[in-house]
């Protein structure tokens, strides 16, 4: 051998088992990637509605709103970028017998998916870097591409999700993709309520995000206007979606009942085959036992069936082999359960507000209705990874239902626990840089909204919101704002100074 | 069919050479510019120029592998089974780039644009380093085609060690001539200067590897090396011609410098290409064998068509708006 190498490959390349490793990267790249997405599809809807609001009645506020949302959509996209851009190497590094064997037809929707990309990169960048330099009508509409384009970009790359749980259109001879049939692998029967489901999710968790960073300003102090837009814009979405969503859910439920039955015995935590299923809430499965759970008699086949005679088959009835372990299952169920639980809290609180809303006839200030909706964020975020959870996690053992195992689709090569070690330290640092970064905006503007109303503006300009409040018109399309872009290198003016060049 | 989707796939890998090269040059030459009172200009320039396009130039790698796993999936697989390594730190890489620029932008206080710029500059060169041995473990037929390869040997060549430097100097050229442009438009007349000085000297390094390289294939890839004197030898001559009258024409004007560099860049890639036809792996796996079924492929067309009724015309857009300072 003689091999300079030799020591190397030992640690590098070739390792026992690369399951465990390869599933908990892709489960923590994908669960990371998820919460970046809802910004990159929803939160520029609201960044439009706000521009339009502004153009139309020549609200400064609203304009200053849609500037700075466009500002913190910029670094939020970047993230969103790069971390699916991981995601798609991850596919090939982590599941080539996923992609080599049927690449082919699942490979599709991400094509699709990478026009879309296309399309919102651009737009957006359009969007982001022409405030002011842009006539703004016309700015507002270079706007709107990156909105459709990331519904479009979510429909793609769900319905591939959706192929891997009701996979279709393909014909397979000797384990080998012969025919595909392109729009039966895109709209399976699982595309149209995922692809809605997670739109829903997009905008609710958007939504609720960006009302809980005003509600938690307001409950700081900071009851102007400008907060007060910020908040009723992102709630009123939040709020339209949440009850859709919950329709849709329930469907979702159902669907999966039928065509997934193994999964739905896992939501369900269901080991033995019956009628008159009882919908058990929370608990933990024991040896074949689901124990701690309340009860609610025949709940699960009302649900499933809308009578109590509906037959659900449970776990015991699928080989071993064919269904998620019963840890797995424990996860799914529980997921399952707070992404519920979640999904109804949500809608309280968006009756809620919509209650106190046309009881004062103004935007609702209530303190507690503040506190409910400044953690409403986070829950919601909590609800989308559970509800990934529920699908993913309730797939296994397969990656592809009934085709192809998650251990056959998984590298065999190299030591993934190094790739995934150099990755988590990464995205700690990437997570942590965007939460630093998006402080850091959120206090610059802040500290020009102080100075502002005494006529004492930063270095940057004559700048801030309350100078710009009430004045209409062309000067005050946000244009009061010194753009951030034109932020300097070098040397550094003091931090608070940010506006002037160094 | 297959042919097709291959010159699909191929004039992605090209789009994303030039201009994704070019976001990875603008870099390289922020983390070569010196401290932070000097390099505050160049950097300045290279932020505002690179910010509104290089997401938009980072999608031809999306394009390119959605194209590759789509339309050759089982040569997908092979390449990621044996290639790892170098695409494994290529996409860490990435994640560098793409955060740190973004994050340096809005950051003030200089230690904390030091840490977000180095990181972004570091990984500018480190990707494109990464992303050059992969070029050439793949021209030099280093994957089998069944996949897992040697995971070392395969990229720790003398062609990957080619690949990976003319990768870095390449995006470097590009750059430079990019902001000579870009420095020119603003009427920064030291700037350009600066990237002026600075396109030469790299074009007259990157001559010089490539002349070296010529040996290097020769005993390392040799088919490569007759290929690329034999089919390739027009691109080949283009690409030394472009990037020799770039080299001796100093005061040339900007936009001219431009097409010279990108047609020098395009002309070495689109040359590999002709070099590897009719294999999409060594001599192992044709194109027509490693292809996805007709509908695949037939809907590839679709996608690329659409791409090119929609998505061209978009980045005119973008690159007219930016030409014209609409975009800071
Ligand atoms: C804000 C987020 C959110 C909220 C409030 C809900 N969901 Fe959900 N749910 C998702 C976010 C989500 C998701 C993360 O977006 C999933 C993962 C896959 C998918 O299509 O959507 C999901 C999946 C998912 C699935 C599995 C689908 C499959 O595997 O194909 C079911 C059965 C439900 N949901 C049902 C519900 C019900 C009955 C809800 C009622 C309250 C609900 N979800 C609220
Ligand atoms: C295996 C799963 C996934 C893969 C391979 C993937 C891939 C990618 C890639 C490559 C990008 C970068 C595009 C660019 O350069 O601009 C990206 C961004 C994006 N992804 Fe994903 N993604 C996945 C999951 C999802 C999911 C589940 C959604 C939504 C439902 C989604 C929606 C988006 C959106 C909207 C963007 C653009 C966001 C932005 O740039 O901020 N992705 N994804
Ligand atoms: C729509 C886009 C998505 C696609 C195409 C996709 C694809 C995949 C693939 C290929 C795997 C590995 C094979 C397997 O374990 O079955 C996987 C696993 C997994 N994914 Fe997804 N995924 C998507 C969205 C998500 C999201 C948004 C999450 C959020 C948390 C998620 C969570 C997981 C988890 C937890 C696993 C590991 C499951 C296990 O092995 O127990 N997925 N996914």
């Amino acid at each position: 051998m003689g091999d300079p190498w030799l020591g190397a490959p030992a640690v590098l390349a070739g390792g026992p088992s690369q399951l465990l490793p390869a599933r908990e990267q892709m489960a923590f790249t994908l669960g990371f990637h998820i919460i970046l997405v809802p910004f990159g599809v929803a939160f520029t809807f609201l960044m439009l509605l706000a521009n339009y609001r502004g153009l139309r009645r020549g609200d400064a506020d609203c304009l200053l709103l849609a500037r700075r949302w466009s500002h913190v959509s910029a670094v939020l996209f970047a993230v969103g970028a790069v971390s699916g851009t991981v995601l798609s190497f991850e596919l090939g590094l982590l599941w080539p017998g996923l992609m080599g064997r049927y690449g082919a037809a699942y490979g599709i929707p991400f094509a699709v998916e990478g026009l879309f990309f296309f399309l919102e990169a651009i737009f957006a960048a359009i969007y982001i870097y022409g405030w002011d330099r842009l006539p703004p009508w016309a700015h507002f509409w270079t706007g709107v591409p990156v909105v459709l384009s990331g519904i479009g970009g979510t429909l793609s790359v769900v319905a591939a999700n959706a192929w891997m749980n009701r996979p279709g259109g393909i014909t397979l001879r000797g384990g080998q993709v012969v025919a595909v049939r392109p729009l039966e692998v895109f709209f399976t029967g699982a595309f149209w309520y995922e692809a809605l489901h997670m739109l829903l999710a997009a905008y609710i968790v958007a939504g609720f995000g960006v009302a809980g960073v005003y509600a938690a300003g307001q409950l700081r102090g900071r009851r102007d206007r400008y907060h007060r837009l910020g908040l009723a814009i992102s709630f009123s979405v939040a709020a339209v979606a949440s009850p859709a969503q919950i329709l849709v859910g329930d469907v979702a439920a159902r669907e999966v009942f039928r065509h997934e039955p193994v999964k739905f015995a896992a939501i369900e935590a269901l080991t033995r085959t019956g009628t008159q299923v009882p919908e058990r809430l929370g608990g933990v499965l024991v040896d074949g036992q689901l124990r701690y759970s309340l009860d609610v008699p025949s709940g699960a086949s009302l649900l499933a069936g809308y009578r109590p005679s509906t037959r659900i088959r449970g776990l015991a009835d699928f080989p071993a082999d064919a269904r998620p372990a019963d840890h797995l299952v424990t996860v799914v169920h529980l997921a399952f359960d707070l992404m519920v639980g979640i999904g109804f809290a949500l809608l309280a609180l968006s009756a809620w507000f919509a209650w106190s809303w046309w009881r004062g006839r103004r935007i609702p200030e209530g303190r507690w209705l503040l506190r409910a909706t400044a953690v409403s964020g986070a829950l919601a975020v909590v609800a989308l990874e559970a509800g990934w959870v529920v699908t993913e996690v309730g797939r296994q053992p397969w990656t592809v239902v009934g085709l192809l195992r998650t251990s056959d689709a998984v590298a065999t090569s190299g030591n993934l626990w190094l790739f995934f070690a150099a990755t988590l330290a990464i995205y700690a640092a990437v997570g942590a840089g965007t939460v630093l970064v998006l402080r850091l905006l959120s206090h610059r503007w802040r500290s020009r909204q102080v100075a502002a109303p005494g006529g004492a503006a930063g270095p940057g300009g004559p700048a801030g919101l309350g100078g710009a409040a009430g004045r209409g018109g062309p000067a005050g399309l946000g244009g009061t704002e010194p753009a951030d872009s034109e932020v300097p290198y070098g040397p550094p003016a003091d931090p608070g100074a940010a506006g002037g060049r160094a | 069919m297959s042919t097709f989707a291959a010159v699909v796939l191929f004039a992605g890998v090209v789009a994303y050479a030039v201009l994704g090269g070019a976001d990875y040059g603008a870099g390289f030459w922020d983390l070569t510019a010196g401290g932070a009172g000097r390099g505050a200009r160049p950097r300045h320039l290279i932020d505002q120029t690179l910010a509104p396009v290089w997401e938009a130039n980072h999608v031809w790698l999306i394009f390119c592998l959605v194209t590759l796993w789509t339309a050759f999936p089982a040569a997908f697989a092979a390449i990621t089974t044996t290639l790892y390594l170098p695409l494994g730190l290529a996409v860490l890489g990435i994640v560098l780039r793409g955060t740190g620029f973004a994050f340096r932008k809005v950051v003030v206080r200089t230690e904390q644009q030091r840490v977000a710029g180095a990181a972004f500059a570091a990984a500018s060169v480190i990707t494109p380093l990464f992303l050059g041995a992969v070029a050439g473990a793949l021209a030099s037929g280093r994957v089998p085609a069944a996949g897992y390869g040697d995971p070392l040997h395969s990229w720790l060549t003398a062609t990957s060690a080619l690949g990976a430097v003319l990768a870095v100097l390449t995006c470097a050229f590009l750059a430079a001539v990019f902001l000579v442009a870009e420095a020119r438009r603003r009427g920064e007349g030291e700037l350009e200067a600066w990237f002026r000085r600075r396109a030469r000297v790299v074009a007259a390094v990157t001559g010089a590897a490539a002349l070296a390289g010529i040996a290097i294939l020769r005993a390392d890839a040799p088919r490569l090396f007759h290929q690329l004197l034999g089919p390739g030898l027009p691109l080949v001559l283009v690409s030394a011609g472009c990037g020799l009258a770039a080299l001796l024409l100093p005061a040339a004007p900007p936009r001219l410098l431009q097409l010279l560099a990108v047609l020098a860049v395009a002309a070495v890639v689109l040359g590999w290409g002709v070099a590897q036809y009719p294999y999409l792996l060594g001599t192992h796996l044709p194109i027509g064998a490693a292809a996805a079924p007709g509908a695949t492929l037939w809907a590839l067309a679709v996608v690329a068509s659409a791409a090119a009724l929609l998505v061209l015309p978009a980045f005119a857009l973008l690159f007219s708006l930016q030409q014209r300072g609409r975009l800071p």
